[in-house]
């Protein structure tokens, strides 16, 4: 079973996450900001990441590129899951390493085609 | 609604579109009609149902044929049939039409033009390739509305995320608030015109691939097997027909085989007593170019 770590400050967005993505049957872990995060990841790298931007303590951007600097940190596909919906911050995220990006409002349909499009289901 | 009202409504639309309902989908027919009923101005199904039966609001029946055969559609639906067309269909084209330098390809069922405008991204992508060459790719629906959005090439944000890697999405849109609009450059790579797959298309010539997915399945096996074999002969005898993942020709005809291993994708079965069958040097009238050589 693959797993995602879910990092959002909001738990009704990590609730609803995880609900989708168990689905899709991964396993899912959780953090609350971009510090969590990086101990998480330095714990046990996942295999895909589902990354809010705006958050306490470390936002998404900066936890991509500390993660991506981690040794094996290029291997988990990140999916940024944001309400920064403009063209800049997503030029930003793919440039920093973000392999897909959705943008919030989100459903089911979106989670499962974006995690498809990378390879992960 | 009456039972009698359901009935009158199901014999229409199989009538004028093909489409084939269930005694079950009364509460479809009722979801979808109501707005068009109020957006006429009557009372409701039943006052709709005896606007249509009078035989005198021809622009009513088309709007309740239009409501009932719109389908939600997104970029790069199931993947596949795209993998193919970069993979396997393009490259084995390209080989075969090096002398004429020119592919004719067919959304027979493009509905708000995501599948086209896929199509067309796939050969913007390719265009190295294909420089200089002559590609034409019409899309044709029977909903003038669905039609009219697909020109317009906006989409909501819903709409760009279902199937669009992101990449495309900032290389070949603008934004406009939560709208996104298709670049025109891509847009006018697609010629869109009105057609039900029931009349006759022989008039549009010879294609070299016809898309033509996810519209059959709404048809009664007698209508399926008639359009089939209506496909097989408008297309080359070395092109390809691809179908929706919930469709097939088995059973049905004999005019195409399946391509081993690679799903929807068919072949013209040259076994099949061809009547008529253009050849690739048949061409019809063109309709537009999209990769001149001037890019």
């Amino acid at each position: 079973m693959k797993t995602c770590l879910v990092v959002d400050d909001s738990s009704v967005i990590r609730k609803v996450a995880r609900r989708i993505l168990e689905g899709l049957e991964f396993q899912i872990v959780e953090a609350e900001n971009g510090e969590d995060a990086i101990e998480s990841c330095k714990r046990q790298l996942p295999d895909a990441i589902l990354l809010d931007w705006n958050m306490p303590k470390m936002d998404g951007y900066d936890f991509l590129r500390v993660l991506r600097r981690l040794p094996g940190g290029d291997r988990p596909k990140v999916v940024f899951c944001t309400t920064e919906n403009d063209v800049a911050h997503i030029a930003r995220a793919l440039h920093a390493g973000a392999n897909e990006y959705i943008m919030k409002p989100f459903d089911k349909e979106i989670v499962e085609a974006k995690f498809q499009e990378v390879g992960l289901i | 609604m009456t039972p009698q009202d359901y009935d009158y409504l199901r014999r229409r639309l199989k009538e004028r579109s093909g489409l084939v309902l269930s005694a079950d989908k009364e509460y479809l027919v009722e979801s979808r009609l109501l707005p068009v009923a109020r957006k006429a101005g009557l009372t409701g199904l039943a006052e709709l149902v005896h606007v249509v039966m009078s035989g005198h609001n021809e622009a009513l029946m088309t709007a309740v044929v239009e409501a009932m055969t719109t389908n939600e559609s997104f970029f790069f639906r199931d993947k596949i049939p795209f993998d193919n067309f970069r993979a396997v269909i393009m490259p084995a084209l390209i080989a075969a039409r090096r002398k004429t330098r020119a592919i004719r390809i067919w959304c027979a069922a493009a509905s708000c033009g995501q599948e086209p405008y896929s199509l067309a991204m796939c050969l913007k992508e390719m265009e190295r390739e294909i420089a200089g060459w002559r590609i034409e790719l019409l899309a044709t629906d029977l909903s003038n509305e669905v039609l009219e959005k697909a020109r317009q090439g906006i989409y909501s944000q819903f709409e760009v995320q279902r199937g669009l890697p992101i990449q495309l999405l900032i290389k070949h849109f603008t934004q406009t608030g939560e709208l996104w609009q298709l670049a025109p450059s891509i847009r006018a790579m697609v010629k869109y015109r009105q057609l039900n797959l029931l009349s006759d298309f022989f008039h549009l010539g010879t294609f070299d691939l016809i898309f033509c997915r996810n519209v059959l399945i709404y048809f009664d096996q007698e209508t399926k097997s008639d359009v089939l074999g209506r496909l097989a002969r408008i297309v080359a005898s070395d092109g390809y027909l691809v179908l929706g993942a919930a469709e097939t020709v088995v059973g049905l005809t004999d005019s195409f085989k399946i391509v081993p291993d690679k799903r929807g994708l068919y072949v013209p079965n040259t076994d099949w007593p061809k009547i008529s069958r253009p050849t690739a040097g048949q061409r019809a009238p063109r309709l537009v170019a999209i990769n001149g050589g001037s890019r």
